[in-house]
């Protein structure tokens, strides 16, 4: 009765595997989210999505306005960037970012002024749905909205190819199966009307004609939030209460979960009719379309025990993680380890200097005694748990032994690229083996051993060319040089004749005249000997 | 007799079939030089004393050739050129030179003089310009052979390694912990 009531229902569809973790949830949704105040100096970096990444439009020395563009983006796909505030931009270039790697990239980096004034926006408005598609997808380009649940694909790229696959069910990811993390729960309870509304304007954008809402029962304020707003709006959504279990959020296992379809290996959800968006990208499509504001403020949850005071921030992007720390009531004295996400997923930050990121859901600190560092690996037993815990029905054990030999040949046939890397592998090994961590430099290597080979083949077939121009013009040369040689023999021949023929009419003209001379020489022979008569 | 003959007839009629085959099937080219030159990493360097990947592919398949002869391609092309031919894995003969990152050649334009000499030199066309104007290396093209550092005259040719980048970064390898435990 409640269900028919709020849009609601329950789902008895399950996915292979996953498992069961403290939630630790109730740390930081004591109190509701709160607005970050501005910070001195904002780090954003040009490639915070998958893709090519922005090129600046400014220079070092502009003077910026809240919500401007300062990146546009590059080859598709890919997303704009703009001003978290208004202020001068004081650098571009290369700096550490949040990275597993470490590494630094291209960032710009803007001064702020301090009066945080906007640019003057111009928004869609209330009149969405009069709008044809392509003009509000091509809106979005400059949106710099991206995937926030943690793919950061860009958005706009994504929504433009659902009318190509024809996709039927927009389904709108609200599991957060993560521990520790937060933010899209405090987002569903807080914002649920505009998220509704988010979703009515991806349902047009993507051509879905039903939506559905999935969110874990461990967060029954959301499922009611979402359900009201939902009832009380005009369209097809339902909220589905789905089995609290890692990894429910993976867009593979929701889309099981919610439909009992599974997305092909290899394949995209869109192959099979879905398109998945996560709770806070379909807010920042609400607010972009009916406020004009691009992405330039995310939901992020501070929390674990190494912080004094967990909470949700509303923070702009760019806002060096210190501040952050900073709001949440600093570091305790146990504190020890910093996470990018969530304990399963996120990687350890070097240091809290660093900016924060579109894909920056969760700022994890903790003491050894939550997040324990991982006993040394000890020799596989081969008793399978990884295999009962994996969500992709993969064979982690058989992935590991072919990791370590490098065997990429048989890494691709078991799979390794279905691989979601959330975790629960490793969670499980009684052995502590770091099995993600294995499939991670698996993956990495056999991507960069495909580039080699393609870069192989370019240089192969430019020697190549290379040696067949060089060849014909080697040829050319000693053609032509064989056609004058030809000529000038030719010449000489005729030349020769010439030579031949005047020496003949010489000779013939020196034997008339010599014969001439005789004849005279006889005739006044003859007349003298006449006249001696 | 009857057996002699039908052992007769067979030999014939599958000798037929086998010279049938031998034609109609003929494969075109050496397929072993393929699958060698597929393994070489292309920079087209000469390092190996034969004027090119390939040749050095005939050579290897021809048993004129060790199969550590190519620094560019590393152990790791050692090692992939000793599971193609079922050989021992030895190490780079350092008279061919030794494994160096991955680098391309960089043109200082403030001193190139245009003399079009590097063009020439280069195996895979990666440098652009004409003479008497400035010179440039196509970075993507480039395989980092070093062939035309040798022929500029005024030395303004740099090898830069390649810098890693969040792109193409690459996970490193896990230790294997659990060899040293067992």
């Amino acid at each position: 009765m409640i269900s028919r009531l709020f849009n609601t229902r329950d789902t008895h569809f399950r996915f292979n595997g996953g498992i069961h973790l403290d939630d630790h949830k109730a740390e930081s949704t004591g109190q509701p989210s709160a607005e970050l105040s501005l910070s001195g100096q904002y780090t954003l970096p040009l490639r915070q999505h998958i893709g090519a990444p922005a090129q600046a439009l400014v220079s070092v020395g502009d003077n910026v306005l809240k919500g401007q563009l300062i990146a546009r983006p590059g080859a598709a796909p890919s997303a704009a960037l703009h001003a978290p505030t208004s202020g001068r931009i004081v650098a571009i270039d290369a700096r550490p970012v949040p990275h597993p790697s470490g590494l630094s990239d291209q960032c710009i980096v803007l001064e702020a002024d301090g009066e945080d004034r906007a640019t003057d926006y111009s928004p869609v408005g209330e009149d969405w749905p009069s709008r044809s598609r392509e003009e509000l997808l091509a809106a979005l380009q400059d949106s710099g909205i991206v995937g926030l649940g943690g793919a950061v694909f860009p958005t706009a790229t994504k929504l433009g190819s659902a009318r190509e696959w024809e996709v039927t069910t927009l389904i709108i990811n609200g599991a957060e199966c993560e521990p520790w993390i937060t933010c899209d729960q405090t987002l569903m309870q807080e914002n649920a009307a505009e998220i509704v509304r988010g979703i009515g304007i991806a349902l047009h954008l993507s051509g879905a004609t039903e939506c559905l809402v999935g969110i874990e029962d461990n967060k029954p304020a959301a499922i009611s939030a979402m359900s009201k707003a939902a009832k009380a709006s005009s369209y097809p959504i339902t909220v589905v209460s789905v089995p609290t279990l890692y990894p429910t959020g993976g867009e593979r296992q929701l889309i099981k979960v919610l439909t009992d379809k599974e997305v092909p290996a290899g394949k995209l959800p869109s192959n099979i009719g879905m398109l998945v968006m996560n709770v806070g990208t379909v807010y920042a499509l609400e607010r972009f379309i009916s406020t004009g504001e691009p992405l330039i403020t995310r939901m992020v949850t501070v929390t674990g025990d190494g912080v004094r005071a967990p909470q949700n921030f509303r923070a702009r992007i760019g806002t060096p993680l210190a501040d952050l720390i900073q709001a949440a009531g600093g570091y305790t004295a146990s504190a020890n380890r910093l996470t990018l996400g969530g304990p399963m997923m996120g990687y350890a930050l070097p240091d809290d200097t660093l900016p924060l990121v579109k894909a920056g859901n969760c700022l994890l600190v903790t003491s050894p005694a939550v997040l324990p560092e991982k006993p040394a690996a000890l020799p596989c037993i081969r008793c399978g748990a990884c295999a009962q815990a994996c969500p992709a029905g993969l064979l982690p054990q058989q992935l590991y032994w072919y990791s370590r030999a490098r065997n990429h040949e048989a890494l691709e046939k078991f799979a390794i690229n279905s691989c979601i890397e959330c975790g629960c592998c490793d969670y499980v090994c009684p052995s502590h083996i770091p099995l993600v961590h294995y499939f991670r430099f698996s993956k990495t290597d056999i991507r960069s051993a495909a580039e080699e080979s393609r870069k192989a083949d370019i240089a192969r077939q430019r020697h190549d060319a290379r040696q067949a121009r060089l060849d014909r013009i080697a040829a050319e040369k000693a053609a032509k040089l064989a056609a004058k040689k030809a000529a000038l023999a030719k010449k000489n021949a005729a030349a020769g004749d010439d030579k031949k023929d005047a020496i003949a009419q010489a000779l013939e003209r020196a034997k008339a005249r010599k014969a001439e001379l005789n004849k005279d020489d006889k005739q006044a022979g003859s007349s003298a000997e006449t006249g001696g008569n | 007799m009857t057996a002699v003959l039908i052992i007769t007839l067979l030999c014939v009629a599958f000798g037929v079939a086998l010279g049938f085959a031998a034609v109609r099937f003929r494969v075109e080219g050496d397929p072993v030089v393929d699958q060698i030159d597929a393994v070489l990493p292309q920079t087209q360097c000469g390092q190996c004393g034969y004027p090119g990947c390939r040749p050095y592919a005939e050579a290897i398949a021809n048993d004129e050739a060790e199969i550590n002869q190519c620094p560019p391609g590393g152990m790791d092309g050692v090692r992939a050129l000793a599971d193609l031919l079922d050989r021992e894995v030895i190490p780079i003969n350092p008279e061919n030179g030794v494994e160096k990152p991955k680098s391309v050649a960089v043109i200082d334009e403030q001193t190139c003089i245009g003399c079009t000499l590097c063009i020439q030199a280069c195996p895979v066309d990666a440098i652009l310009g004409s003479a008497k104007k400035m010179h440039t290396v196509i970075a993507d093209e480039c395989t980092g052979c070093e062939l035309c550092l040798p022929p500029c005259p005024v030395d303004c040719i740099d090898m830069k390694p390649v810098g890693e980048n969040i792109a193409q970064w690459r996970w490193p390898a896990p230790e294997s912990e659990d060899e040293d435990a067992a």
